[in-house]
């Protein structure tokens, strides 16, 4: 059965005008419409937040629950029905502060969710606070003085905790959101896709050098596994390797051939130049990454946990409640 | 009290073999009521293995049996240290035993530190058996003994000490089998037991039997053991019947059937399995590590075969949460804790609550506050669990009464949160988690049906998620996969209607009350009174653990020609209809439980004008049963 973005959809998003997460939406009922799972099928699974209304908006079953739980909620829906289809919500408050554990253990797991981050680097919803991704010296209603911490940076987490798939996407970049959230979909396993979205009042333009098309094309990077790692307005600039790090030349330049530029590859295991492709772009020069930076093939702990349950019913002789008294030392009084 | 034991005090040297066994034919076989026995030595001496054995043996016959293990906080204390030993105590009876009993009538004490930590559980006239071996100067000084006459050290009459030679012997019957000394040794707490068979006229071909099964794919080390046991009861049947009765506890009450032994904590595994069976769903655990509330975990985890799914979380938290997503989609939930896990596991507790979603929240309830005493006993959860969460958010709690009622607690508690839509709480605590007592196989075609209520077909449609069956009040379920009834629940007020977000407030105030109802229709038995239900004088109260050992108290006070009754109660919230009515019936009341005060003030609060005399403690160890009947005896 073929479905339209309509099929997902329900209601009417009560986020202010101009936020990021009207623009992920869309993409969201558009990303389900194209990979055709049915609304019965899946369970869209939120913390608590302003991105977290988002299951409020889905014709799907789902779960507006309490901060910072979502990923762990969900890992009991999934294990619990691996057919279901899982998508997890959170925004970098619900997932990265309080849900911080769930998200690294849901990743380290390797369960198979599609776990979305909103990156808007501000607490909204409780009206303006700095959040676990916003940068040294942030100024906010619980930081007037500006911060003294260091932020997270998602994908040093997802990384960090092993996880196999991460990706971002701009919120108001459609084809590209689309594009990740297909990918996130198709991998097996845990999935972390980071979506750089604005808060219009209390954060406003803090992705702002990629949050238009202009913006990306200069400040960006779209990354794609087998493809030579170029940007810029005319592909002009790549990326090569250079002692321990990456390094940005122009084409055509101090010697520089397109043969010189590293071809992406979202599938090596070894994780290290794409931690490097995924923390570019933090003021130093390099372009931020987009598109689906890793992704990497992994057995999931659901499927294990159905494949052990298999292995084990083959193997024990009970396979009932009755069966399972018979298991012990019993006694007979006459 | 039963027992009147004297040693032949050297003849413990001599090899049974040598020894008369004329004398042996000449046994002066003694009636017992009941007898309590502890099994005591290092934690890697066997002790539980050989108090099981002695227990199903005992049960076999038909004894009433109840046992309490008692392990040392420290996982690997120095062997032969006095923190390292290791307890298990049984006690049976001719009729019906309702606890491991206060004191032990015989105390068997593998080495020097476990005689030195285990006198203070033996009677004043107890049998003692020790083995000799494990008493040189190196075991003594690990014991923190001063001389070398422990005995008199100690203030034991010596002639209720059976001292032999243990390890020894255990060496010389296993000698001819080519066994190397680790597993040799590893035998010992069979000689005990075999020794202890004798005393009580115990059938061994029970407890060959039972090491035949139980080492079935190890058939030398079956056939090593029960060599051992035999030398044990050879032992004793030779050296010792000339000098000291031998007892039989005959069984008067026996109820014909097949049993297991089973622990509390397993009792309540199985009665998750047994309900997820019965309703036709997937058992899902979601856990943290936990003492004492651990093997739960642990026994669930071994059931692949059954469909049950456990997942080990990386916090308690999550164990909560992540039970709650499998409930969502349609799994019989469970999560299990102690301590201060139950703290952390309120917050899901109370999204449960609101989403109206099956879930069962078991706390195996440990000393506290915070970490406290994680291995031992106490009833201190109870207003947590009836009251420790945010907002206006009734639960159901149930309190499980002994080791096999954990079993039908725990399906009870399924039952109960699978039909009414709703977190349920069933406290246990250390206690009965680890003691165990025989358990007549259930038959699970004869359990009461368990019906969650799907969302009707008809209401396909018209269905919203917060639309409620009109006799009990809960709201239907329908579980992902099911076309047509996608819906959102979550944390946020809803609409009693429509189910979407509301923040009116004549809807809050309506869903608070349809919530609180909804719980309060929730059927529960009455309180059933034991004892001098018609005319006692006093009644004693109390809840699920203690059961045992307030019956026993209650027995007690009854021979002694008090008229006397209990109310245990096994359902907290909703209290059972007659609450009031029992609790105003009799003269005088007290409130006996091991917290200070908690149930008292629950049910003050909630039956107006009753004012209870009450018996707290919080020792973190079972109630000492004449402790109880001092403290009630005051009340007349």
């Amino acid at each position: 059965m073929a479905y339209t973005a309509q099929d997902y959809k329900k209601g009417q998003p009560r986020w202010c005008p101009g936020c990021g997460d009207h623009f992920f939406l869309a993409s969201l009922h558009k990303a389900l419409a194209e990979i055709g799972v049915a609304p019965k099928d899946i369970a869209v699974i939120s913390g608590i937040g302003c991105s977290s209304r988002l299951p409020h908006y889905m014709a799907t079953y789902g779960m507006n629950t309490i901060h910072g739980r979502a990923a762990a909620i969900a890992t009991g829906a999934k294990v619990t029905n691996p057919r279901l289809d899982v998508w997890q919500v959170s925004g970098d408050g619900d997932g990265l502060a309080i849900g911080g554990n769930h998200f690294i253990h849901a990743n380290r797991r390797n369960i198979d969710l599609n776990m979305i981050l909103l990156n808007n680097r501000i607490y909204g919803l409780t009206k303006g606070q700095y959040s676990p991704t916003s940068p040294r010296g942030f100024v906010s209603k619980s930081s007037p003085y500006g911060t003294v911490e260091d932020p997270f940076r998602p994908a040093e987490l997802c990384f960090g905790a092993r996880g196999h798939f991460f990706a971002r996407a701009v919120a108001t970049d459609a084809p590209g959101t689309i594009e990740v959230l297909k990918a996130a979909h198709a991998h097996k396993g845990a999935s972390v896709t980071e979506i750089l979205q604005n808060c219009v009042i209390f954060n406003n333009g803090t992705h702002d050098s990629v949050y238009d098309k202009a913006g990306r094309a200069k400040n960006a990077i779209y990354v794609r596994h087998g493809e030579k790692l170029v940007f810029g307005e005319n592909n002009e600039f790549g990326l090569v390797q250079e002692g321990f790090g990456l390094k940005v030349v122009e084409i055509g330049k101090d010697g520089y051939t397109l043969d010189d530029i590293l071809v992406h590859d979202a599938h090596c295991e070894d994780n290290t130049l794409q931690l490097k492709l995924a923390l570019m772009g933090d003021g130093d020069g390099f372009p931020i990454a987009l598109g689906v930076i890793r992704d990497v093939a992994a057995p999931t702990y659901d499927e294990a946990v159905e494949a052990q349950i298999a292995e084990v019913k083959a193997a024990k002789k009970y396979h009932n409640f009755t069966e399972l008294l018979e298991t012990n030392d019993i006694w007979e009084v006459k | 009290m039963y027992l009147c034991t004297r040693n032949s005090s050297y003849n413990h040297l001599l090899k049974p073999s040598t020894l008369n066994r004329v004398m042996a034919e000449q046994l002066d076989i003694k009636e017992l009521e009941q007898v309590v026995v502890r099994f005591s030595g290092d934690s890697g001496d066997g002790m539980q293995l050989a108090g099981n054995i002695f227990s199903t043996v005992s049960a076999t016959v038909g004894n009433s049996i109840s046992t309490f293990p008692d392990y040392p906080a420290d996982i690997r204390a120095p062997q032969g240290s006095l923190t390292g030993v290791s307890g298990f105590q049984v006690h049976i009876g001719a009729s019906k035993v309702y606890t491991p009993g206060d004191l032990c009538d015989v105390l068997v004490a593998m080495n020097a530190a476990a005689f030195k930590t285990q006198l203070r559980y033996a009677k004043p006239n107890a049998t003692i058996i020790i083995d000799t071996d494990s008493f040189g100067p190196k075991d003594l000084q690990k014991a923190e003994f001063k001389t070398d006459d422990y005995i008199a050290e100690m203030g034991v009459n010596p002639d209720r000490v059976i001292a032999c030679p243990l390890t020894t012997m255990v060496k010389d019957a296993l000698a001819e089998t080519g066994m190397d000394m680790k597993a040799i040794l590893k035998c010992r707490n069979m000689f005990a037991l075999g020794l202890v068979c004798w005393l009580f006229s115990r059938d061994l071909d029970i407890a060959f039997n039972f090491l035949r099964e139980k080492f079935a794919k190890k058939p030398a080390i079956a056939e090593a053991n029960i060599k051992v046991i035999q030398a044990g009861y050879d032992y004793g049947h030779n050296t010792h019947s000339s000098a000291m009765n031998v007892y039989r506890i005959e069984s008067k009450e026996k109820t014909p059937g097949r049993y297991m032994d089973i622990t509390g904590n397993k009792a309540t595994a199985y009665g998750f399995i047994a309900a997820a069976e019965k309703a036709g769903l997937q058992l899902y655990l979601g856990s943290y590590p936990i003492t004492p509330a651990t093997d739960v975990l642990h026994e669930l985890s071994k059931h692949k075969s059954l469909g049950v799914k456990t997942v080990q979380c990386e916090d308690e938290i999550s164990g909560a949460a992540s039970a709650v997503g499998a409930s969502f989609a349609g799994a019989l939930a469970v999560t299990s804790t102690s301590g201060p896990g139950i703290c952390l596991k309120s917050e899901a507790m109370n999204l449960a609550v609101i989403m109206e979603l099956p879930l069962v929240v078991l706390d195996v309830q440990r000393g506290g506050p915070a970490t406290g005493l994680p291995t031992k006993s106490e009833q201190t959860d109870l207003l947590q669990v009836l009251f420790g969460r945010n907002g206006e958010s009734p639960m159901p709690v149930l309190a499980a009464l002994s080791p096999t009622d954990c079993f039908d607690a725990a399906y009870d508690a399924s039952k109960m949160a699978l039909e009414h839509m709703t977190p349920v709480v069933l406290l246990t605590d250390a206690f009965i988690a680890n003691g165990s007592g025989a358990f007549k196989l259930p038959e699970l075609n004869k359990m009461p049906a368990i019906c969650p209520p799907y969302v009707p077909e008809e209401l396909r449609g018209s269905w919203t998620p917060y639309m409620r069956d009109p006799e009990t009040g809960s709201r239907y379920w329908a579980v992902p996969g099911r076309e047509g009834f996608e819906h959102i629940l979550g944390g946020l007020e809803k609409d009693n209607k429509t189910g979407a977000i509301s923040t009116n407030p004549e809807n809050h105030d309506l869903m608070t009350r349809l919530r609180a109802e909804k719980v309060a229709r929730i059927q529960v038995p009455d309180l059933e009174v034991d004892g001098d239900k018609d005319d006692a004088d006093l009644l004693i109260v109390g809840f699920g653990s203690t059961y045992g050992h307030l019956h026993a108290a209650m027995d007690e006070l009854r021979a002694a020609g008090r008229k006397v009754a209990l109310a245990q109660f096994r359902y907290l919230n909703p209290l059972p209809k007659n609450t009031a009515e029992v609790l105003k019936k009799y003269p005088k009341v007290i409130v006996a439980e091991q917290n200070m005060g908690q149930l008292a003030a629950y049910l003050r609060m909630k039956v107006d004008g009753f004012v209870p005399a009450q018996f707290n403690e919080v020792k973190g160890k079972p109630f000492v049963v004449s402790e109880l009947v001092d403290a009630f005896q005051k009340l007349f």
